[in-house]
């Protein structure tokens, strides 16, 4: 990783309890902001990232010379418009672009954390980023979104905090991760712990990296994000630069190439004990569980008007899931939309370019906000 | 603007909960937020009008209305409206049970199939009448179970459901409908528009 590149940093000095019982302090949080903070401080969206996301939200990213994650979505125009709003996404703690993370030296050891990092949630994620209001004096946030753990996120994040975003909007996500949800993210763990270089999570220390059990954790899991469709028609049968079967391992087929190509950069930009963490995080998430089974209580205290939006060809976290979230809202009362947007790309299709749900989403936030402001 | 849209907002009461069952692309549903101070939402089986409603800002899930009216818990609106939509439906009989159950009251306005030149058009052409409120071919209409305002008046008789109002409309012009001249403004209106308690 670039250290070289200059992360915005808030020193997070509040106390910190977390679920795990461990208690931190004086922490990094990295972030990154877009647009400017009006005067009356009422036009800005607090984004949530996803797994592997990071706090580069849009524009080009400083480590790794792409696009930011959501540049679809966020920029100039676009649909979260950054000439109108101030955007600010923060790195999760756990992750590897800033925020305490396993790849922190622990001061007690003066060594890397790895797996002596606590274990965190996606509770102690968003109160973590919860300082950053106080950080920028916002006294309500306009928005709070994100997809996938990101909408994780805009969950949790109304329910610790009823009053302090005027709209949320929570994409293909859900309210608990599903048995399915699990097992796919131990698959990812147990082929990064399976690497004779992940040395129980030592491996910074020993200056060696599990980049093969990294790379094949994200292998598995980008599957999950496309669509048997969209994979199907994308690359069918069709061979990588060969006009036959080579009648050996090799990546034959472009979907292989495809996978390995996917897998080898992400090791570039990955720490994999964030990988554990944030995984882990993931699968403890149970919004219905913290409310005894009743997921309409999380939301009871709250005036926030909600947006869910769930992808037709999504099955990592499906319209079904999306749709409790609403039923839960609607048996309150609460203020709630909800679409379902017809496309073939999957769960991925938050990040993507699918003109159907940028353009709701960019309708329903410009119109939202002039409500909001009359 | 619809005269019939003039007529739900008449109906409904300041400060009050109520669903559009249906809303299309929000046009009801923005006209009763602009004339009346209430809290509006919306349930509408199209992906696309989901999508325009949401981009005007008003609260709409998309949804089928036969399936997913579950979710709101008894009486939770004040008004639940059906505006020409109770035709489309498998089983209208169970979604007005519904419609009763999660709204203290609901407004149901019928596409009159008694109106006088519906009986003309297939008495003199012996073809699927097709009119202003009923433009479809017979074989892609979204209309499922087509009625009249006799049979909808008949229906709620039958079934002790209050009828507070029963109006006529026809060429912009109201008129009550009551069980005496009810075969006439069966033969009259093109609409009915009833407002319906438990």
């Amino acid at each position: 990783m670039n250290k070289n590149v200059e992360i915005k940093n808030l020193l997070v000095k509040k106390q910190l309890k977390l679920d795990c019982g461990q208690t931190i302090q004086d922490f990094p949080l990295a972030y990154e902001t877009y647009g400017v903070l009006n005067e009356k401080k009422d036009n800005a969206i607090l984004v949530f990232h996803a797994l592997t996301g990071d706090q580069f939200v849009s524009g080009i990213n400083p480590i790794t010379k792409k696009d930011g994650w959501w540049s679809y979505a966020v920029g100039s125009g676009k649909a979260i418009d950054t000439d109108k709003f101030f955007v600010i996404c923060a790195n999760v703690i756990g992750g590897c672009l800033g925020s305490f993370g396993p790849s922190n030296i622990d001061p007690k050891t003066k060594k890397i954390y790895g797996t002596n990092f606590p274990v965190i949630t996606i509770n102690d994620m968003v109160n973590a980023q919860f300082n950053l209001l106080d950080f920028f004096e916002i006294k309500k946030l306009f928005a709070v979104m994100g997809g996938s753990m990101g909408g994780m996120q805009v969950l949790q994040f109304v329910s610790n905090f009823p009053d302090k975003a005027r709209i949320a909007i929570p994409i293909a996500c859900t309210s608990n991760h599903s048995a399915q949800n699990i097992a796919f993210n131990e698959l990812g763990r147990q082929s990064i712990m399976a690497d004779a270089n992940w040395v129980s999570g030592d491996y910074s220390n020993q200056n060696k990296n599990p980049e093969k059990g990294l790379s094949v954790a994200r292998m598995a899991a980008h599957i999950t994000y496309l669509s048997k469709n969209g994979l199907q028609e994308k690359f069918g049968r069709k061979l990588q630069e060969r006009d036959n079967l080579k009648f050996s391992f090799d990546a034959d087929f472009q979907i292989e190439s495809y996978l390995r190509y996917q897998g080898s950069v992400f090791v570039d930009r990955f720490d994999a004990n964030s990988y554990l963490y944030i995984t882990r995080a993931m699968d403890y998430f149970d919004l219905v569980k913290e409310y005894n089974g009743n997921l309409s209580k999380a939301f009871e205290k709250t005036k926030t008007k909600f947006l869910i939006i769930s992808f037709t060809s999504d099955w990592l976290y499906p319209t079904s899931e999306n749709k409790e979230i609403v039923i839960a809202l609607n048996a309150i009362g609460a203020d709630v939309s909800f679409v379902e947007i017809e496309t073939d790309k999957g769960h991925d299709s938050f990040l993507l370019n699918v003109p159907d749900f940028l353009n709701t989403l960019k309708d329903y936030i410009n119109s939202s906000y002039l409500q909001n402001s009359l | 603007m619809k005269p019939e849209f003039q007529i739900i907002s008449n109906f409904i009461e300041k400060n009050t909960r109520v669903l559009d069952v249906g809303c299309g692309d929000g046009i009801l549903m923005e006209f009763l937020k602009k004339n009346k101070e209430i809290d509006i939402r919306g349930i509408e089986i199209s992906k696309n009008n989901a999508q325009k409603c949401v981009g005007k800002g008003l609260s709409v899930i998309e949804g089928n209305a036969e399936k997913d009216l579950t979710q709101f818990p008894d009486s939770s609106f004040d008004f639940v409206i059906l505006s020409q939509t109770l035709q489309a439906f498998l089983d209208p009989e169970t979604v007005i049970k519904e419609l009763l159950r999660i709204g203290k009251k609901a407004i149901v306005t019928v596409p009159n199939f008694g109106f006088w030149k519906v009986r003309l058009h297939l008495l003199i052409k012996g073809t699927m009448p097709i009119t202003k409120n009923l433009p479809d071919e017979w074989y892609n209409t979204p209309n499922l179970h087509m009625c009249t305002i006799k049979d909808f008046y008949n229906f709620c008789h039958d079934r002790n459901i209050k009828l507070d109002k029963a109006l006529a409309l026809h060429d912009e012009k109201t008129s009550s409908i009551n069980e005496i001249n009810l075969n006439v403004k069966n033969l009259s209106a093109e609409l009915g528009i009833f407002l319906i308690g438990k």
